[in-house]
């Protein structure tokens, strides 16, 4: 018995001896375990804009080509960055797309029935809020997956406003050159689109959530190891149902950007945006298993899910290859992830 | 008397399966209490039923003489009950500085958190208590690179930190090597040094004897006898133990 636990002490001593060494260059190592996805994915970004620039000098060193990316990149962007946490939380939301275009509806009722555009707006944020309310609601009351959830209140989101419309869609005309136009969609300066502007301080507001206060915190702590953040005295399904109310809130402001910048209302509002979003996050570094992410990785996923589309067509490839591309970059950019990951461990 | 805790008619039930019938359990100040039983007997439901994270169907708690009513796990911490339970309750791929102050964030106003004062308190504590001396230990340190040991060092440190009054250990010692496991009985010494309570749960009875002031058996969900350590001797313990699984009767 004593030379057993003789040996069992000696054992751990030089385990851990082992793991001292493992953690050699400790700054180092922290700096790569903290940095390296996001050090990573920036340079996937840099890979792919100097493929584009070789591929297409004139267009890519033209500032053209980036004042139309900041006008379209941010429509997706906006939803990307909040749906970060979400899946941070250990969540998914996939309902997003109809909440764009349930709360802009609500923007066009509300609009022919008083004329404020302010109470529009507002109104239609409040609706979008409430809706990811109700999607964290209906995930944590039911356990169902949220993956499962927000299918179905994708389509009964959709459905709704084709029921409520008729399938009719809207002029938002009258809108144009008021002080909410201008400040959501016109151009700063003569070429900043003002919804850029709005990307740059919805990731800034998402990280400074994220990174500086509890409830980023308790996202981090739900989406790691739940039944652990409960037992601490966390409110995981309070977490749960906010952040999926900041995505609803998030998704009806996309979709007035998306709106007001073509001065019209679709009932498709959104279709189109569902997959390259959940790309965005999920190139941005984003684990699907929760508990991992980062603001900066989304918002440069969103920057290379945005530049392919215009850079295929401008190196002279059709728009075919861009479901090829996506799905290329995406693999790697995943893999890659994985890979860097499992190495830091 | 005033006992610290206080336990009245505890009844728990999960389904079919009654968990706790009828608990009485009380735990004086400064006085070390060992739960033991068979798996299933209920002490993790107990303590869960403390710590607010359970709420009993019948029954009463009573902490420093005050009821306790709708009792969450956020308020129990707050009342001065800190945990470290059986499974950990760490964040693996979050750093040693959240996991110290996971549901207990220090914040300035409006529930911004205080990172650098939360980091600088992290760094005293491992320095002073949890005695990581390695360089590859920091604050910013992911606490999935840390052995068990470290890791119970880390649960033990977030219970002391906040100056709780009652620390309950569950399981304290599964996992940990001999030394490891030295250090945590000394602890729980200091714990009553120190003038707090603690209840020790342990599946093995040579720990518990030797740190408890009283042990109390459970028994599928019911107490089935209680004895001060310095009436009894550890071979009469584990001899009415082993009657008590086997037979539910003590003698």
């Amino acid at each position: 018995m004593p030379n057993h636990a003789a040996e069992g002490v000696e054992m751990t001593s030089t385990a851990s001896q082992a793991r001292v060494q493992a953690r050699h260059l400790p700054a180092l190592a922290r700096f790569a375990r903290t940095y390296g996805l996001q050090i990573g994915i920036i340079c996937v970004l840099l890979a792919i804009w100097g493929l584009f620039t070789i591929g297409a000098p004139k267009t890519f060193l033209s500032s053209e080509i980036y004042a139309a990316y900041m006008s379209t990149i941010p429509f997706f962007a906006v939803m990307a960055l909040p749906l970060t946490m979400v899946v941070i939380a250990g969540e998914m939301d996939l309902s997003f797309p109809s909440i764009m275009a349930m709360g802009m509806l609500v923007f066009v009722r509300v609009f022919e029935t008083t004329g404020s555009v302010l109470l529009s707006f507002i109104l239609c944020l409040a609706a979008g809020f409430a809706i990811g309310l109700l999607n964290g609601v209906i995930v944590v009351r039911t356990g169902i997956p949220s993956l499962v959830a927000t299918i179905g209140t994708q389509f009964f989101w959709r459905g709704a406003v084709l029921v409520i419309t008729g399938g009719r869609p809207a002029s938002l005309v009258p809108i144009k050159g008021t002080l909410l136009y201008n400040a959501l969609v016109g151009r700063w300066g003569g070429y900043v689109p003002a919804q850029m502007i709005w990307t740059v301080v919805v990731a800034i507001l998402v990280w400074v959530l994220l990174n500086r206060h509890q409830f980023g915190a308790h996202v981090y702590l739900v989406g790691d190891n739940e039944d652990s953040a409960r037992l601490m005295g966390v409110n995981a399904d309070r977490t749960k149902i906010m952040v999926f109310a900041v995505v609803g809130l998030a998704a009806a402001f996309a979709g007035v950007l998306a709106s007001l910048e073509v001065n019209y209302f679709w009932v498709t509002l959104g279709e189109g945006y569902m997959l390259r979003t959940l790309a965005a996050v999920f190139l941005g570094g984003t684990s699907v298993f929760g508990g991992t992410g980062t603001v900066l990785g989304t918002f440069v996923g969103c920057f290379i899910i945005g530049a392919i589309e215009a850079g295929i067509v401008a190196v002279g490839l059709t728009g075919f290859w861009t479901q090829l591309l996506y799905g290329l970059i995406i693999i790697l950019s995943v893999s890659m992830h994985a890979m860097v990951r499992r190495k830091l461990e | 008397m005033d006992y610290m805790l206080e336990m009245r008619n505890i009844s728990k039930r999960f389904g079919e399966v009654q968990a706790l019938r009828d608990v009485n359990f009380v735990v004086a100040p400064q006085e070390v209490v060992g739960l033991v039983g068979d798996n299933g007997a209920g002490k993790s439901t107990l303590i869960k039923i403390v710590t607010g994270y359970y709420q009993q169907d019948s029954g009463e708690v009573y902490f420093k003489g005050q009821k306790l009513e709708d009792l969450s796990v956020a308020k129990a911490r707050q009342l001065g009950i800190e945990t470290v339970y059986q499974e950990r309750a760490l964040a693996d791929q979050q750093t040693l500085w959240r996991n110290i102050f996971m549901g207990r964030e220090l914040t300035t106003r409006n529930g911004f958190l205080d990172v650098r004062k939360m980091k600088r308190e992290t760094e005293k504590l491992m320095v002073g208590s949890m005695g990581f001396t390695s360089a590859a230990v920091a604050p910013d340190s992911v606490v999935r690179t840390f052995s068990g040991g470290e890791k119970q060092g880390v649960a033990i440190v977030r219970a002391l930190y906040f100056d709780a009054e009652l620390i309950i250990l569950d399981e304290p010692t599964m996992g940990l090597s001999l030394s490891e496991t030295r250090k945590l009985l000394d602890f729980v010494g200091g714990i009553k040094e120190a003038g707090k309570s603690c209840i020790f749960i342990d599946h093995n009875v040579f720990h518990v004897y030797s740190v408890a002031d009283r042990v109390v058996v459970l028994d599928r969900g019911m107490v089935a006898g209680e004895f001060l350590t310095k009436d009894i001797a550890l071979d009469q313990l584990m001899d009415k133990m082993y009657r008590v699984a086997q037979t539910g009767h003590l003698d």
